[in-house]
């Protein structure tokens, strides 16, 4: 076998390592060991690609230094991800896993862009021995340049929409304010018209490289000008979003230089993005157009204080304990304010002062709480909540009518009920968690404001509802010792 | 079998041994794409709601597999901007990698519980 079939043959292995990892990613325990073989996949796609021929003729002529140059290019990243990683504090996940993402973009790009500059010098270099080489690298041109400049535009909408992503998640002031500059949709239309046509300019001539780093440049503006309009709760969409075009960025890169691991690896986080994409604007009854061009609907919403009159019936923490302590079972459901309030660890000691007493605690979790898929049961595995008790909207809402407390935590649109009864509502028809059906909803928050959607909420003047207008950690905080 | 029942056979083996046009190395990376992401679909539908921020960051750190493009691109010493483009590539995709996996470990842990 030649080497290249020993390489390929690593590669293929890779690839079935990758797929074994998404496989593993069915239950917590099983996906530590996928973890593990998506690692070593990785390991084996790397050491493969030291083997190439490319890199071979690299060493053969020069020795040992430009494995040493890779290697510790390689090491610094590899550091650099790690202590990131590791420092970076649970709570600020949405903002790592943007910022991760970025740097994926980016990468795509520069390989891209140094394929077209070593295939150009090739092209066009006068040496008679490299002309040949070049013949054949000038013939698969068009295709060539089509994945080159896929690769650029996607690669870069990848990276600076990261970046944007991860200045309004991490709360810079910068990004404090949505954008909302009537002109957008032009300025979006006048960038998406420049970009195609560098696309079919750098299509005619690949040679000009010039015309990739324009590109590069349109694709930039247009991941910043796309990204900078969304509001915080649509924020998980974009985050699967910019995950999936990371992946194909790296599979279009895959294209550029024929490589089949880059094109499956790439494809299947595509994939994956797509799909945690789609299930997000399900759950928030949303078109991914909506969410990208949209900003909310202007249907007209019920107003605050006809829906509000003098029905909120306010508690304190000893009259809701009073609740709590005849509750044989109490259902919690966290939304992003407990992420802000960081009251995960609160909400622990609570849930274990109830269990003490003999009531059954579980935790109701939207699929958008947060503001990445699955936020909240990270947040609150960190707290040390059984993986067991973390429920799904689908698999919790019929368990309502028989609940005896459900306590929404920072949670607002997930648990409106307009969404069910009021067909005229911006979020009618979003599927929500049923707490209205519970003998009592306690509703911890700071005040009547809205939630992210800017309309109010029935719920909160419903009859087995009480108010608990406090400070999510301090209000948990209370309330356990109130019960004690 | 006797060659005249296939005649075209013997030629239709020695167009697939030598180079392949572009045309047909564009279908087989197509081919390859399109499979995969039909197994990714596939795949990816059956993880569980809760494991979705592990999914992402997961999917994330193999989206840095642009890091063996990276590699090959540096490695070939083409061109001095090839190999400066190509060694930013290297660090900013291993960034992406072993700060996908080492997040994505530490997520697991936590839904794991600790062994005492």
């Amino acid at each position: 076998m030649s080497s290249q079939a020993w390489i390929n043959l690593a590669y293929l292995t890779a690839s079935m390592l990758f797929i074994m990892a998404f496989k593993l990613l069915t239950g917590p325990r099983t996906a530590v060991k996928g973890t593990y073989l998506g690692a070593l996949g990785m390991a084996i796609a790397i050491i493969a690609a030291c083997c190439e021929k490319p890199i071979a003729l690299s060493v053969a002529e020069r020795g040992l230094w430009p494995l040493v140059m890779l290697a510790s290019a390689g090491v610094i990243g590899g550091v650099i991800g790690a202590v990131m990683a590791i420092r970076y504090p649970m709570t600020g996940m949405p903002q790592m896993v943007a910022l991760l993402n970025g740097f994926g973009g980016a990468a795509s790009v520069l390989v891209a862009g140094a394929e077209l500059s070593s295939t150009c010098n090739l092209a066009f270099c006068d040496n008679a021995k490299q002309a040949a080489t070049a013949a054949a690298s000038l013939a698969p041109w068009t295709q060539f340049a089509i994945a080159t400049a896929l690769t650029g535009l996607i690669g870069a909408v990848t990276f600076w929409g990261s970046l944007v992503a991860f200045g309004k998640l991490e709360e810079l002031p910068q990004f404090k304010k949505a954008w909302t500059n009537p002109n957008r949709h032009w300025i979006n239309l006048g960038l998406a018209a420049a970009t195609l046509l560098l696309i079919w300019g750098f299509c005619a001539n690949p040679d000009r490289t010039i015309l990739y780093w324009l590109l590069v440049i349109a694709g930039s503006a247009l991941g910043i000008t796309l990204t900078l309009p969304i509001g915080g709760a649509d924020m998980p969409v974009v985050i699967c979003l910019l995950n999936s075009y990371s992946g194909l960025a790296a599979a279009a890169a895959g294209f550029v230089i024929d490589n089949a691991v880059l094109v499956i690896a790439g494809s299947l986080v595509g994939a994956s993005g797509l799909i945690l994409t789609a299930i997000m604007c399900q759950a928030m009854n949303r078109s991914l157009l909506g969410v990208l061009f949209g900003g909310l609907g202007t249907t007209t919403a019920a107003n605050a204080d006809d829906v509000y009159a003098g029905k909120v019936k306010s508690a304190s923490a000893e009259e809701i304990a009073m609740v709590l302590e005849g509750a044989s079972r109490v259902v919690i459901v966290p939304g992003y304010g407990l992420a802000v309030a960081q009251a995960q660890h609160a909400v622990r000691e609570l849930a274990n002062a109830l269990e003490k007493r003999g009531t059954t605690v579980e935790y109701a979790i939207h699929p958008v709480a947060g503001r990445m898929p699955g936020h909240m049961n990270v947040l609150l595995a960190e707290a040390d909540i059984p993986y067991e008790k973390l429920r799904e909207m689908d698999d919790i809402n019929p368990t309502f009518p028989e609940t005896d407390v459900a306590i929404v935590i920072g949670a607002n649109d997930v648990v409106n009920p307009a969404a069910r009864t009021d067909p005229k509502s911006p979020i009618a028809g979003m599927p929500i968690l049923d707490v209205d059906k519970a003998k009592t909803v306690v509703v911890v928050k700071r005040s009547l404001s809205p939630g992210f959607a800017g309309i109010p909420n029935p719920l909160f003047a419903a009859d087995n509802a009480l108010m608990y207008f406090a400070d999510g950690k301090k209000a948990i905080l209370d309330l356990t010792n109130a019960l004690q | 079998m006797s060659p005249t029942l296939f005649p075209a056979l013997p030629q239709l083996f020695a167009a697939a041994v030598t180079a392949e046009d572009p045309a047909s190395r564009f279908i087989r990376l197509l081919t390859v794409f399109l499979l995969a992401m039909w197994v990714g679909f596939e795949v990816i539908t059956k993880v569980p709601q809760r494991l979705h921020t592990p999914l992402t960051s997961g999917s994330n750190a193999i989206s840095g597999i642009t890091v063996v493009g990276a590699l090959v691109v540096a490695g070939a010493l083409s061109t001095a901007t090839s190999t400066l483009l190509g060694l930013a590539a290297v660090v900013l995709a291993m960034i992406n990698v072993a700060g996908g996996f080492v997040v994505t470990h530490r997520m697991l842990e936590m839904f794991n519980p600790k062994k005492k």
